[in-house]
């Protein structure tokens, strides 16, 4: 499963390792997380599902889906797609017995629902108090997930106060963009990251990047993301924490914890929240089998990990991510049976969509997913075409044979932390979900507090440096660094960034920021 | 816009088509990119100032008495929608970016797909830009049946896929 050679990408692997799963041994690289090395030596059930015990798999890689939690060297509920290996590493699946593959309580599957269907708690052995009590105490004897940890923390934690100018959270296009013209400008900035390494999703898209020269059009996603990264480097003033995972934002004081061991509580004088997305699923039976994965996590284990997904997918959504990943799947050798598409028509741009179909992958516009087919893993997908009024037609369902769906229907803003700090929020479907208000330069409605890429709305990349750097630059201006010449380039990217959403895929996305628009939202009022 | 429904142009939604007379002069870029996308390389990349566009969001024009063929437009192309077209001496040559392994070889035969991935029939590599000295878009220049520049939108290499 592991790919030797790619016409885009070189995977470096590091040196070989052993990680134990469920007792067995499995080969695996240092620099793979255990989910991909879990993946790569062919295992498919990594949990199984709190209630009916069905079995779960891969699904984001990105640790926002939790379809991967699992026990590792004793501690319970980690997500496994977060976690790199180390040799000797234990891991176990958790909340099934023996094991999450050959769950025995998978039987609940197929009999608890027709005798304790959802809501009969309220209804059903209510009566004596005495079974009641029985069955309340039998219930919760299944819940949970997870065992208890036995083992009493030994490492050394330890804690850090950091002063600042500028704590930027995310290390994606949009923070690493916001560091770096903060930065420029003058201002001394802690920039965090929840990854061994910066880049954000830039480091799977092995695409060439539109928009205009000056953003780096015409350049890969990974080559960005390496520019970026050396950019950085560069920068004296900018203090990189990798792995860090920021949990609160209080009063302008950020909270994080630093590889696990170390508690940081930043002082900065404004804070650039970029904490990206997470991909969203859809409805339809069976969309928990394990081979029904986000289109991202199949990017990440493909293009970061150099892990094929299986040997054919079916694609469902044709926006850009999904044209760009039917098109990076072949790239790695492997077949895409179709792409399916509920509009009537191609969502992502049609350049994209061209050099998939020239190579002979259909597009099925106006159809969708019905149900994916197999016992423990994706078999074959049934599609069907939809009316005018999006309901299935009887009679046009299509077997379609794969071993994997890839679903890229879209994103949702990681939206949590701007909720915790206090943001004014609004869920705006244009954006992707809930994003806050902010003025032109990305501050909130918290002073001080800014937001920049998916996390303010789901967008291009490229759009997302450009909020960055706006919010970067505008940040540093505000703390009194960078003079007229900070303002010049600050009012340039906005102008550059106004005429990128020109165009009528830019349509959507301005629609929605005029509903979050401080500017706009008080124009209004008065 | 049926094209969005499709995937692939029809015959009467492709560009305006340069000259037999200029296509046998020297080759020439044609863009196959109609949507209006926010995207500018190629202009940018265009020496001799033979691309319109009005904005960062309007479709590509090439104006083909100023195109020189140089080909820097069709490298940096991040939607691989731009193809060289050139008649000589009785062939029809079509350069495509290409970005699967095994890379194409100089004098191979190859397979020719139109824009539906359908087989139209066989051709031979005739250059080669090698991959790596464009960041891993090579590109193949492909000599054809003179009749088929216009369809032929990609390749495939004899013995590999089904």
């Amino acid at each position: 499963m592991r790919l030797e050679e790619h016409p885009i990408v070189e995977f470096k692997r590091g040196k070989e390792v052993t990680i134990y799963f469920n007792g067995k041994p499995v080969k695996a690289y240092e620099g793979e997380t255990v989910a991909s090395a879990l993946y790569a030596a062919g295992i498919r059930t990594f949990s199984r599902s709190f209630r009916f015990h069905r079995p779960r798999g891969f699904f984001c890689a990105i640790g926002k889906c939790s379809s991967c939690l699992m026990e590792v060297d004793g501690i319970p509920n980690i997500r496994v797609c977060k976690v790199y290996v180390r040799d000797g590493m234990q891991v176990k699946t958790q909340n099934s017995f023996p094991n999450a593959d050959g769950d025995l309580l998978g039987v609940l599957d197929s009999i608890i629902d027709r005798f304790y269907p959802h809501g009969s708690h309220y209804k059903k052995f209510n009566r004596p108090r005495i079974l009641r009590e029985f069955v309340t105490k039998q219930v919760r004897g299944f819940a949970g997930t997870g065992s208890p940890p036995k083992k009493v923390f030994e490492g050394n934690a330890s804690y850090e106060e950091i002063v600042t100018d500028l704590a930027v959270i995310g290390g994606g296009p949009a923070g690493m963009s916001a560091a770096i013209f903060a930065a420029r400008a003058g201002a001394k900035v802690v920039l965090m990251d929840e990854n061994p390494f910066l880049g954000g999703q830039l480091v799977k898209q092995t695409h060439r990047f539109f928009g205009s020269g000056r953003h780096r059009a015409g350049t890969r996603g990974i080559r960005i993301a390496q520019i970026l990264a050396d950019e950085i480097k560069e920068l004296k003033n900018v203090d990189v924490r990798y792995e860090t995972k920021v949990f609160g934002i209080y009063d302008g004081v950020v909270g994080a914890v630093e590889k696990d061991k170390k508690l940081l509580k930043i002082i900065p004088k404004k804070i650039v929240v970029a904490t990206g997305a997470y991909e969203r699923t859809l409805i339809f039976e069976n969309n928990d089998l394990p081979g029904v994965y986000g289109a991202g996590g199949v990017q990440t284990l493909m293009n970061v990990f150099g892990i094929k997904p299986g040997n054919v997918g079916l694609i469902v959504g044709s926006g850009n991510v999904g044209l760009i990943l039917t098109y990076q799947l072949m790239q790695a050798g492997v077949k895409v049976a179709a792409i399916v598409e509920a509009m009537p028509r191609i969502g992502g741009y049609f350049v994209h969509a061209a050099k998939v179909r020239r190579l002979g992958v259909p597009i099925y516009t106006s159809y969708t997913i019905q149900r994916a087919i197999g016992k423990k893993k994706v078999e074959a997908a049934e599609i069907v075409k939809l009316d005018e009024k999006w309901s299935p037609v009887k009679g046009t369902e299509k077997r379609i044979d794969c071993d994997f769906i890839c679903i890229a229907i879209g994103l949702s803003p990681t939206h949590e932390l701007l909720y915790q700090a206090g943001c004014e929020m609004r869920f705006i479907p244009e954006l992707g979900g809930l994003v806050p208000l902010r003025n032109k330069y990305g501050e909130t409605t918290v002073e001080g507090v800014y937001v920049a890429g998916d996390v303010a709305g789901i967008e291009e990349a490229t759009a997302a440096m450009m909020e960055g750097r706006i919010a970067g630059i505008d940040a540093a201006i505000k703390i009194g660094y960078g003079g007229d010449e900070a303002i010049k380039v600050r009012e340039e990217v906005v102008r550059d960034l106004k005429e990128f959403r020109e165009g009528p895929f830019g349509a959507r996305i301005v629609a929605g920021l005029k509903k979050v628009s401080i500017e706009e939202l008080q124009e209004a009022e008065a | 816009m049926s094209y969005l429904v499709r995937g692939y142009l029809e015959e009467d939604e492709l560009p305006p088509k340069p000259s037999k007379e200029r296509l046998e002069k020297r080759a020439v870029a044609y863009i196959e990119c109609p949507q209006e996308i926010p995207c500018s390389p190629c202009i940018e990349s265009c020496d001799y100032g033979a691309i319109k566009m009005e904005n960062i969001n309007a479709p590509p024009e090439v104006d083909y008495e100023k195109c020189n063929g140089c080909m820097k437009c069709i490298r940096i192309c991040p939607g691989l929608a731009i193809f060289m077209l050139r008649l000589k001496n009785g062939k029809g040559y079509v350069t495509l970016a290409y970005e699967f392994l095994p890379w194409p070889k100089k004098g191979q035969e190859v397979i020719l797909l139109n824009r539906k991935g359908e087989e139209v029939g066989k051709g031979k590599v005739t250059w080669v830009l090698p991959p790596e000295k464009n960041d891993k878009t090579s590109l193949v220049r492909v000599e054809m049946d003179p009749d088929l520049i216009f369809d032929v939108r990609a390749i495939r290499i004899v013995g590999k896929g089904e």
